[in-house]
């Protein structure tokens, strides 16, 4: 609840990250959200992913729409500015605010029934245009808030929890992205912590549009048999098609894999994302190979999970709109205002 | 009534500087950048001009006109009835035809005849073979297309006295980039004037060389606004097309490209982004205000139906935003190349649940400049949306109006917006804290400090603090502080200009943007009736206290707007809590910009009702 605030002792030995930062100093207020929820497993993870990559809390700017978990940026990076929009709308915050400041991280999260139906235009749009920012969207399938209708990605023939089937197609956000031309697409699972972090950290390390679709069980009124976004089912039917590792500029790359079996892939920023195949013939730097294996598992009845498609070689909105790299934000008077010589001039030429 | 009509049109005398022609045109036939030559060409004669496209939501095909008002008195909005129409278009033979003022002149293509039936016999008409004389000196159909148009205005020229050589310098400057196609322009003018002078008797409407213009402009307020807003330091803008609205972003676009650029780099100062809809559009606006730069969008009334959702959230999360609104005609698609100003009640109270929002209403386009540019450092000052309300007629019709000016030593006023510095001496921090007592709290960046200022910006209801509340207390609380802000705003507005009439009246009238001109004309009129109006132009919402004075110091005070529900009359009830019946309705809303002869006739039809009540009342 979030009249019961936190407490503010810190354990004295509490680990530190490389800006003298602990784990307390990335978390939020306490979730209202049910326990057992999904998504707060994710908050949990974009907290360590944050702590791991030393992100200074306040460069960071979290948006969202409505929903369960468009609640959630109240959950993590409490020292960050946030902004809970309206319904399906966060991506266009987002790319306003992007367009503003060129220089935070923005972490944008989502839900099923804000990106896929209400908002999937501006979902649509913000990954066509490549903006720069982590876009998360917690997919359980079902309305929360509202109490248990079927979302847009929600399967077809998938039961609710009143026993209902469902007779539409689902939208697959992955598939999409990627041919909307998001510059990294990945798919987690709330249940797989381990898979997660890094696929975030990946995310925010990337400087283009970064996508992420994270199944995430409604524990209220998705996880019961024959939904197909129950914990049981996703775990049964998951396959991972990589493993990630995302090692900083700064940091010695120690791992050894035997040759072949894994990939660096060289950020802009400098960090290396090491990926770790599993399924030997998958690769996500071929975008058109990536939709179709991720076509033929789905009709096979599993669900892809991993790095599923990256392109390094990106222009972000900023710069495709050639913006100066002073922030927007940052320019004054001088910079912006031609004065009235200029004015003169335009007067002069309208007589 | 039957007032008397202006001499131009009733006697037989010749009527200089004084008239109003009319072209009746097919649109995508080229006629357009002939007839816009025709008025320049009188501008540049020392002649006020003002010059109004009435246009189909069409590409090709269909009838559009082109009224030129010639005016050396000054009068530069529609006055009603025309002069000389030049009936360049078949299908709307009839109505053109019956427009024309008795005494009047019907100027057409008379390369086919035509039975002297098609004809009214209180006119006068000319026929040029323009077809015919277009036919034989070109082969191309685009060609002898294009060049009737100029011919007709070399006869036009000709005909009205028009100095050759200063359409000529025209053409030259038109064509200054595609200088070959200047010599057969030239040669068309000239056929059309030889024409005329050999075979066209004399017509008794004649622009004569003056000095009446001074060093006023030609220029439209979406051009004006565009380049206010380049003035008033926005560098996000995110809009969706839109008739009447679109020409806005694109003079943004066209002005930050030569001032926006950075010389060294080659960057751009500036982001425009073509919006998905009017919903994203108004969302990156909100996103960047937000995120502290300047943002805007520009649309029309569907587009504003569409943004009020987030316009809510900005009123209610106090995010700057600001945003250009082209009245047309509504509602649903309505007209949308038509003119209203049936957008003021949406504007004002835009969103669910109570809002009040800050209204800008320019009356030419040398306001939609000045206040184009003043909404921003109204939007920061007041974090809130501002809306400034231009409409079609304004927006896409070029305006005679004084010249544009900016005072070099005004600077941006960005608001209460907190420093890492401040942060940092301790200044308390809440984002919706009202320190100052005027409504307006402090708020911070993104960014800006590492451990203090931050805020979560929600449209839920929150706290001084910005934390989520459902206390009732803290809801009435808030939303008092907003009505306290709305009530600073009242100050910082720009003021309503009042002006007395010559003689003392217990009458007023109120009117607002693009009616100003017919309105300025019909007052003279009816002064000549002797019916006198003390004035007020109302340039903002919320209203300045001296509106509702000005109302309570008359009788009776006529309300003129351009729509069919009374939109700023309902305003003025709602919000200065005056008597209905002392506020009379004066309503045009065909679609047409409004004239002064209709609101002379208006006002005088209502005035002599009220003036046998009064004095019946007197008699009692």
């Amino acid at each position: 609840m979030t009249y019961l605030l936190k407490p503010k002792f810190h354990h004295p030995h509490l680990p530190k990250n490389g800006l003298g930062l602990t784990h307390r100093d990335y978390e939020g207020s306490v979730s209202t959200l049910c326990a057992g929820c999904g998504h707060d497993s994710i908050s949990a993870a974009i907290i360590q992913a944050c702590f791991e990559l030393d992100l200074p809390p306040h460069r960071v700017a979290k948006m969202s729409g409505i929903g369960c978990s468009s609640k959630t940026p109240t959950y993590f990076l409490g020292q960050s500015h946030g902004f809970n929009s309206v319904h399906g709308r966060m991506p266009t915050i987002a790319t306003g605010a992007n367009l503003a400041n060129r220089d935070l991280v923005y972490l944008g999260v989502s839900g099923d029934g804000d990106s896929a139906s209400i908002g999937l235009g501006h979902f649509a749009h913000c990954l066509r245009r490549g903006v720069k920012m982590v876009y998360i969207v917690e997919n359980n399938g079902v309305y929360g808030l509202t109490k248990g209708q079927f979302s847009a990605t929600a399967d077809r023939g998938s039961i609710s929890k009143g026993g209902v089937g469902n007779a539409d197609e689902p939208m697959d956000l992955v598939s999409m992205a990627i041919l909307l031309g998001a510059s990294y697409v990945a798919r987690g699972f709330s249940g797989d912590k381990h898979q997660l972090v890094p696929l975030i950290k990946g995310a925010i390390e990337h400087r283009g549009m970064a996508f992420l679709d994270v199944i995430s069980p409604c524990v209220a009124f998705n996880n019961h048999a024959g939904s197909t976004k129950s914990f049981d089912y996703v775990r049964e039917h998951n396959e991972a098609v990589n493993a990630l590792e995302v090692m900083l500029p700064r940091e010695e790359i120690t791992a050894e894999y035997a040759s072949g079996s894994a990939v660096d892939i060289a950020q802009h920023d400098g960090s290396v994302i090491r990926l770790r195949k599993l399924a030997e013939s998958y690769d996500p730097t071929d975008r058109l190979a990536a939709m179709a294996y991720i076509q033929e598992r789905r009709a096979a009845g599993e669900i892809v999970t991993g790095l599923l498609h990256i392109d390094e070689d990106i222009r972000d909105l900023n710069g495709r709109l050639n913006t100066t790299e002073t922030p927007l934000n940052s320019l004054g008077y001088e910079e912006l205002c031609p004065g009235s010589g200029a004015i003169e001039r335009i007067n002069a030429q309208l007589r | 009534m039957n007032a008397p009509l202006p001499a131009a049109a009733t006697t037989s005398a010749v009527c200089i500087n004084d008239f109003v022609v009319k072209f009746a045109n097919v649109n995508g036939s080229g006629s357009a950048s002939a007839n816009r030559l025709f008025a320049r060409s009188i501008f540049r004669m020392g002649v006020p001009v003002a010059s109004r496209n009435i246009f189909p939501s069409n590409i090709q095909g269909l009838p559009t006109w082109y009224e030129v008002r010639v005016s050396e008195a000054g009068h530069i909005g529609r006055r009603g009835g025309v002069d000389l129409m030049v009936a360049m278009n078949p299908q709307t033979w009839a109505q053109d035809l019956a427009e024309i003022e008795p005494g009047g002149y019907l100027f057409y293509d008379s390369t086919r005849p035509m039975p002297p039936s098609s004809f009214r016999d209180d006119i006068t008409v000319i026929g040029m073979p323009l077809t015919a004389i277009a036919n034989a000196r070109y082969k191309d159909p685009r060609q002898r297309q294009l060049f009737k148009n100029i011919i007709y205005l070399g006869a036009l020229a000709e005909l009205l006295g028009i100095d050759s050589q200063v359409v000529e310098a025209l053409i030259g400057e038109q064509f200054r980039r595609k200088e070959k196609l200047i010599p057969a322009n030239i040669e068309a003018l000239a056929m059309g004037r030889e024409h005329a002078r050999a075979e066209l008797g004399p017509i008794n409407l004649k622009v004569r060389r003056a000095d009446a213009v001074g060093d006023r402009i030609l220029i439209d307020g979406n051009n004006a606004a565009g380049l206010g807003a380049v003035y008033g330091g926005a560098t996000v803008a995110a809009w969706y097309p839109i008739t009447p609205s679109t020409s806005l972003a694109e003079a943004f676009e066209r002005y930050c490209r030569r001032f926006r650029v950075d010389p060294e780099t080659g960057k751009n100062r500036y982001a425009i982004v073509q919006a998905e809809d009017e919903l994203a559009a108004i969302g990156m606006v909100i996103g960047a205000a937000w995120n502290g730069a300047r943002a805007f969008t520009a649309t029309a009334g569907p587009g504003l139906s569409l943004m009020q959702e987030f316009l809510g959230l900005a009123y209610f999360a106090e995010i700057p935003a600001v945003l250009f609104d082209v009245q047309r005609g509504g509602p649903s698609t309505g007209m949308p190349t038509r003119t209203q100003q049936s957008d003021i009640l949406t504007a004002a109270y835009a969103s669910h649940g109570d809002t009040k929002h800050v209204l800008l209403l320019p009356g030419d386009p040398h306001e939609c400049f000045e206040f184009g540019a003043l909404a921003f450092d109204l939007a920061d000052r007041l974090q809130t949306p501002v809306f400034v309300m231009l409409d079609l007629d304004i927006g896409m019709n070029e305006w005679l109006c004084e010249p544009l000016a900016w005072d070099d030593s005004k600077k941006f006023d960005r608001g209460k917006v907190l420093t890492s510095a401040e942060l940092e001496a301790g200044r308390e921090f809440g984002r919706y804290l009202d320190i100052d007592d005027d409504g307006i709290a402090y708020r911070t960046v993104p960014g800006t400090h590492p451990d203090k200022g931050t805020f979560f910006t929600r449209g839920t209801s929150h706290n001084r603090y910005a934390r989520y509340s459902e206390e009732g207390a803290d809801y009435v609380d808030n939303m008092q502080r907003l009505l306290k802000k709305f009530e600073t705003a009242k100050a910082l507005v720009p003021a309503p200009i009042e002006s007395k009439s010559e003689k003392p009246t217990r009458y007023g009238v109120i009117y607002f943007g693009s009616t100003s001109p017919s309105m300025h004309e019909a007052l003279a009129g009816l002064a000549a009736e002797d019916i006198h109006l003390d004035m007020l132009r109302v340039r903002a919402f919320p209203f300045a206290d001296a509106v509702a004075e000005f109302v309570l110091a008359h009788d009776r005070v006529f309300v003129v707007e351009q729509n069919r529900d009374a939109q700023l009359r309902a305003l003025l009830i709602n919000e200065c809590e005056l008597d209905p019946a002392r506020l009379i309705k004066i309503l045009h809303y065909d679609g047409t910009p409004i004239t002064a002869r209709f609101i002379r006739k208006a006002i005088a039809e209502e005035w002599h009702l009220l003036d046998a009540v009064t004095h019946k009342d007197a008699a009692e």
